[in-house]
């Protein structure tokens, strides 16, 4: 025992502490030194306050004290005596401005998941209180401090500058114009009020806390020491889990089949941060536990850190059944790729490399879970509600019906809240102890256990003819998947379907690999997979069309796909090719960009260069030639309401409003007439999963016949026609039909099973096919295609690289709601600049928010979204998905910007400065080598 | 145990509790904490009204160590602090600028610290308290190491003092970082330029961090700068050989080699925006 037991009793203590909060005297009997974020929160119950960090570093938890904004996690709950406090949910007292903030963040769509929003808020009043009108500069300084993964803060710059417009009262759209308004988020009130439950703010009466205990190296054998004793040295500890307590398998993963992932280690640890054991106890003593102290002992093993060492010869496997460490290969190849790069006209061989990437999701994996009889209940953020449900029903080997998953918000998901986190470590002693337990990753928990995006080592060679037609593609790609499988699989059959970029290309063979390593496993982030691949092909497909003297834009206009081309897995889609009106939208701007920046380096006698680039994308909704269906359930209330059932996870992105919207109007009734069930396995039936761009296509595919079905059933009660109008009021539904007008009195119809008068479901999988062994079929039923145009300017002195403008243009089919689909594209900018410029994970280095970078709201530049609505025949209203066709052409649009300003291509991504200016250097470039 | 005193001469007491730690605006002892729980007697020297303000005495400015660095911001201050006054721009965010300190951003002694190349450049020495007395040591000496500094477990850092001699000198701060806010820093330069009647460099400073253990001087450029004309030019004095003391390594940051070469780059603009300025 490293304390004595005075020292315990001085630690315990806790000094009452009196301070002004929100306006109001309180006193609070806390440990003075404990974080003030912590006491709000857990001793005050105001857990509008957000922890994203515990180190200052994302600003998530920023109160005013004394009127100045500051980091509750970094400050000591006794520094807070006779000082005045004000959290979000003090701010509407406080502040006269705070109401129309509120508004504007409304109207502007600035809270995407909201697990900033309150600190923004909180900064943004600080900075209105002092300066009425503030310049956009000032607004960024303001909001600095504060890191946003989702909206790419520009959303958010436009409704502090622009507090003073839009005040006008928001009517909800009449029946039948729901798709296609800029309609407030249907959760929004709740984000901006702070008052939106994510996983770490509810603790249930009598909750004990539980801590993970990891491995330090990236692979080692363990042993544990005495268990026993260090329970009963340890007053407050309950238990501790290890292998041996896990009832059911002690297995999980997102693919069944590939399921290989153990909740603890059981006798090697297979990378650095994997579980082993877990301590259970008073929230009291285990906060204060000293994990350095529990009794494992390690022993070091050489690990594999590279695809290269994995590969090797005689590499020991990560795991015994996979050989040569190779998880699985992507296949697709059509006609003959060797014969036609022999003969093409130009060839371009290139190679490139991409790192690690953290979600770094504002919100920490947090949650809790409790037993009810011989079920178990937990409420966690997720993606996958249904996906939990069944790894946990196998690890606690129950049945999943025995399993019900509440998921709250989620601050933040972007694929990585698809696989499982917190959800057994707290099930398993809620299981056995029969008594709630709760968990919350600390950020660097967060980063070392969960799932990165995929490092890819990619080696291409395309051929070219005189005539400006893209002939053939050979792609060669691995994967580093870390020590799991996780999303590997799908990532290395996606990349092969997507490897030629949104162009006809008739030769082609696309091979991927998926290699374990003793890293972290690598899983899903926004796009599978894609995004690396994009960085190389829209690169290799520039230098063909420099090659040739074509311009870069044209070449690909030329090449872009249409109804009527074969994609390069046979697939002829018929419709809804949008392609080259995205690149076709872009060319005024892309002639007038490269001008200026032409003429801007004819002029520059400084270290500053400019550059345009473009990139296209396309990507496949849904599933990759695999079923995923999503169910919705419709019911009409006694008292006119409709109910929407809807277990599509909203991440941020809006699906929840989305598909509300296209419900609402399949119904032809108002959308304030719905009451949203939401998310809860018990209630809701399966959307399945929060991924792959699918909730807009499939679950708003569902929500669209969910609603027809129930307008029918209507209609043959009023025995109307299929024109009839339908009027919902309270108690009653109006059929007006023509001349004959009746009313439907919901008091006289019975109740359904359901609770309800009428009950529709109705369910949508998206036709598919299965691939040959040659990838041929139909992968997906729907894509989604874009195109972005990048304008930077580089420092050729520092290596760095300024994003001066993205212009995107994307064909969305139809646009449900533009203001969330702008969300989606400003976020998925932000990502792409942060993937292109500053973000690498390398694992045991950095497992933080200060060295691990992702962008700040300095770091974005105004973003011009162009919508183009060529509609699938298959989505509700035309719609397809955007969620991560968004990020997947910004990357290359930047890399190939770069090349365009000095002549450079970086071959290891991301091209930060150090990267860039070696690149420089090396190349000789005039001007920026030393006198 | 927690102790908030209201005077120095109480809190330098309480510090003589073994293992007593200083507490202030506590931007880099929490994070440096991360998940552990605080086991050492806490001394929060937030109260102390003797160690807040920035004060103009006879023969030097005297800079609270309480002092924050939004403090700093607000306070008018002559030219040769414009260096400091942008340092104390870049340290995180404004949350971080209204809690942090001078003191504590010294005492941290990050090889990273951006107030450091600035004082650096200022001459500035400290001033540290504990129960046997008050001492004042040099800025350039009390670093001596990552995260290593002279002061003893019982001493608080006081005051920066900051001589009056270059007070109408130009002085500029540059920082290069991988993203615009909340950015630790590759490499960074401060300058103070002091010119003549003849606009001519009388007493140059250059200050450079990030690139080495510690913030330092260049002092084989310094000399080099007297007597040069200021006008465009200035920063062209600067050659890789003045930055040869300069012992950057690689990290997930930059390669040493990038922080050498980027080094000289910022000193060369630092010179020239101190030129461009006197």
């Amino acid at each position: 025992m490293a304390m004595t037991e005075q020292q315990h009793l001085s630690l315990a203590a806790t000094t009452p502490i009196s301070f002004s909060l929100n306006g109001r005297h309180v006193s609070v009997l806390a440990p003075p030194i404990k974080r003030l974020s912590r006491v709000l929160r857990e001793e005050l119950g105001l857990t509008g306050t957000k922890v994203g960090c515990d180190a200052g570093d994302c600003g998530a938890c920023t109160v005013l004290l004394d009127g100045e904004p500051v980091c509750a996690c970094l400050i000591a709950a006794g520094q807070a005596e006779a000082c005045e406090i004000t959290t979000v949910e003090g701010l509407p007292k406080r502040s006269p401005v705070y109401d129309k903030l509120q508004k504007s963040f409304l109207t502007h769509g600035a809270a995407q998941c909201g697990a900033c929003t309150p600190g923004m808020l909180v900064a943004a009043t600080a900075l209105l209180e002092k300066n009425r009108a503030p310049s956009e500069c000032e607004v960024m300084d303001a909001i600095g401090g504060i890191l946003c993964r989702c909206t790419g803060y520009r959303k958010i710059v436009a409704a502090v500058l622009e507090v003073e417009a839009n005040q006008g009262a928001h009517d909800s759209p009449d029946a039948g114009h729901a798709v296609g308004n800029r309609l407030v988020r249907l959760d929004g009130q709740r984000k901006v009020a702070g008052t939106e439950t994510y996983g770490a703010d509810e603790i249930p009466e009598g909750a004990l806390a539980v801590r993970a205990v990891r491995c330090p190296f990236h692979r080692a054998r363990f042993r544990f020491g005495n268990l026993e004793a260090f329970i009963s040295e340890n007053p407050g500890i309950a238990a501790v889990l290890t292998a041996k307590d896990v009832p059911g398998e002690n297995r999980y993963g997102v693919i069944p089949k590939f399921a290989d992932q153990p909740v603890f280690a059981e006798s090697e640890a297979r990378f650095r941060g994997e579980a082993v054991a877990a301590v259970v106890g008073d929230a009291d003593v285990i906060e204060r536990l000293d994990l350095a102290r529990f009794p494992v002992s390690w022993e070091e093993l050489p690990p594999l850190m590279t695809i290269d060492d994995a590969l090797a010869p005689g590499a020991p496997r990560v795991h015994s059944d996979r050989e040569e460490n190779v998880l699985v290969c992507g296949r697709v190849v059509r006609g003959d790729v060797e014969q036609a790069l022999a003969e093409a006209d130009a060839i371009v061989e290139a190679e490139y490399e991409t790192g690690f990437v953290e979600h770094a999701c504002i919100e920490p994996e947090a949650g809790f879970a409790r037993r009810v009889g011989d079920t178990i209940e937990i409420q966690a953020c997720t993606q996958s509600p249904y996906m939990d449900r069944s790894d946990i029903a196998q690890i606690l080997g129950i049945a999943p019906e025995a399993v019900r998953i509440i998921p709250t918000a989620v601050g933040g998901g972007f694929g990585t809240k698809l696989d499982l986190s917190v959800q057994p470590f707290v099930a398993l002693p809620a299981w056995h102890l029969r008594q709630p337990v709760r968990m919350v990753y600390s950020r660097t928990e967060s980063i070392v256990s969960t799932t990165k995006r995929h490092p890819a080592r990619m080696r291409l060679k395309a051929g070219a003819n005189r005539d400006g037609k893209i002939v053939a593609l050979d792609f060669h790609a691995d994967f580093n998947t870390g020590a799991y499988s996780s999303w590997g699989p799908t990532v290395a059959a996606r990349v092969p379907v997507h490897a030629s970029g949104p162009y006809y290309v008739q030769h082609y063979r696309a091979l991927t690999r998926a290699v374990h390593t003793n890293l972290v496993p690598a899983g899903a982030f926004r796009g599978f997979g894609v995004p690396q691949m994009a960085i190389a092909q829209e690169q290799v497909y520039d230098e063909l069309a420099d090659r040739l003297a074509i311009d870069r834009l044209e070449f690909r206009i030329l090449n872009a796909l249409t109804n009527n081309t074969p994609t390069v897995t046979g697939q002829v889609l018929g419709e809804g090719v949008g392609i080259r009106a995205c690149l076709e939208a872009l060319r005024p701007r892309w002639r007038a960009a490269r001008k200026e920046a032409a003429e801007f380096n004819t002029n520059s006698h400084g270290p500053l260069r400019r550059g345009v680039g473009v990139a296209g994308m396309w990507y496949g909704c849904g599933n990759t030639s695999l079923p995923n269906p999503s169910t919705m359930r419709i019911g009409l209330k006694r008292d006119g309401r409709i109910a929407l059932h809807q277990g599509a996870i909203d991440i941020g992105q809006g699906s929840a409003t989305v598909v509300t919207q296209i419900c609402a109007d399949a119904l032809a009734c108002p959308i304030d007439r719905f009451d949203l069930v939401s998310g809860d396995t018990s209630v809701t039936p399966d959307c399945g999963k929060t991924s792959a761009s699918r909730q807009t296509l499939v679950s708003g595919k569902a929500a669209y016949m969910a609603g027809q079905e129930l307008r029918r059933k209507i209609l043959r009660i009023a025995d109307a026609c299929d024109s009839a109008k339908l009027v919902f009021v309270e108690g009653h539904v109006e059929v007006q039909d023509g001349d004959r007008d009746r009313t439907i009195r919901l008091a006289d119809l019975p109740l359904d099973d359901y609770g309800y008068v009428m009950t529709a479901e109705a369910t949508f999988d998206p036709p598919t096919s299965a691939l040959d062994e040659n990838g041929q079929g139909i992968p997906y039923a729907v894509f989604g295609f874009g195109a972005h145009l990048a304008e930077i300017e580089v420092d050729i002195e520092l290596g760095t690289v300024k994003v001066l403008k993205i212009t995107a243009a994307h064909d969305v089919g139809r646009a449900i709601n533009p203001t969330l689909i702008e969300g989606q594209i400003e976020g998925g900018v932000a990502q792409g600049i942060g993937m292109a410029l500053m973000e690498e994970f390398f694992p045991g280095k950095g497992e933080n928010l200060h060295d691990y970078l992702i962008p700040s709201a300095g770091d974005i530049p105004p973003v011009e979204s162009i919508l183009i609505e060529d509609q699938s025949p298959i989505g509700p209203f035309g719609a397809k998905g955007i969620g991560e066709q968004a990020v997947i052409p910004t990357a290359p649009a930047i890399l190939n910007a770069l090349h365009d300003a000095i002549g450079i291509r970086v071959r290891k991504i991301p091209a930060t400065p150090d990267r860039v200016r070696a690149a420089i250097l090396s190349a000789g470039i005039i001007g920026a080598s030393r006198a | 145990m927690y102790l908030r005193p209201k005077t120095l001469n109480e809190a330098v007491d309480a510090l003589v509790e073994p293992g007593a730690q200083v507490l202030a605006g506590g931007t880099d002892f929490y994070p440096a904490l991360g998940e552990r729980w605080i086991s050492t007697p806490v001394v929060d020297i937030t109260t102390i009204k003797e160690i807040k303000g920035i004060a103009r005495e006879k023969n030097e400015f005297r800079i609270g160590g309480g002092t924050t660095w939004t403090e700093i911001l607000r306070t008018p201050l002559p030219r040769c602090f414009d260096a400091l006054k942008s340092a104390a721009r870049e340290i995180g965010g404004v949350q971080i600028q209204n809690r942090g300190t001078v003191a504590g951003n010294l005492c941290n002694a990050s090889p990273a610290a951006d107030s450091v190349p600035p004082l650096l450049a200022l001459d500035a020495q400290v001033e540290l308290v504990s129960t046997s007395g008050l001492r004042r040591v040099p800025l350039a000496a009390f670093i001596v190491g990552n995260r290593k500094t002279l002061r003893t477990a019982g001493e608080i850092l006081t005051a920066v003092i900051v001589p009056h001699a270059v007070e109408n000198a130009s002085s500029a701060f540059l920082k290069l970082g991988a993203r615009r806010y909340l950015v630790i820093s590759i490499a960074m330069v401060a300058a103070v330029v002091a010119v003549d009647e003849r606009r001519r460099v009388h007493d140059a400073r250059i200050a450079v961090g990030s690139c080495s253990v510690r913030a330092q001087r260049l002092s084989a450029l310094e000399p080099a700068l007297i007597g040069a004309p200021v006008g465009a030019g200035l920063g062209a004095i600067a050659m890789p050989e003045h930055l040869e003391p300069l012992t950057p390594i690689d990290d997930v940051r930059g390669t040493a080699a990038y922080r050498h070469d980027t080094a000289l780059t910022l000193v060369r603009r630092a010179l020239d925006l101190c030129a461009g300025s006197c």
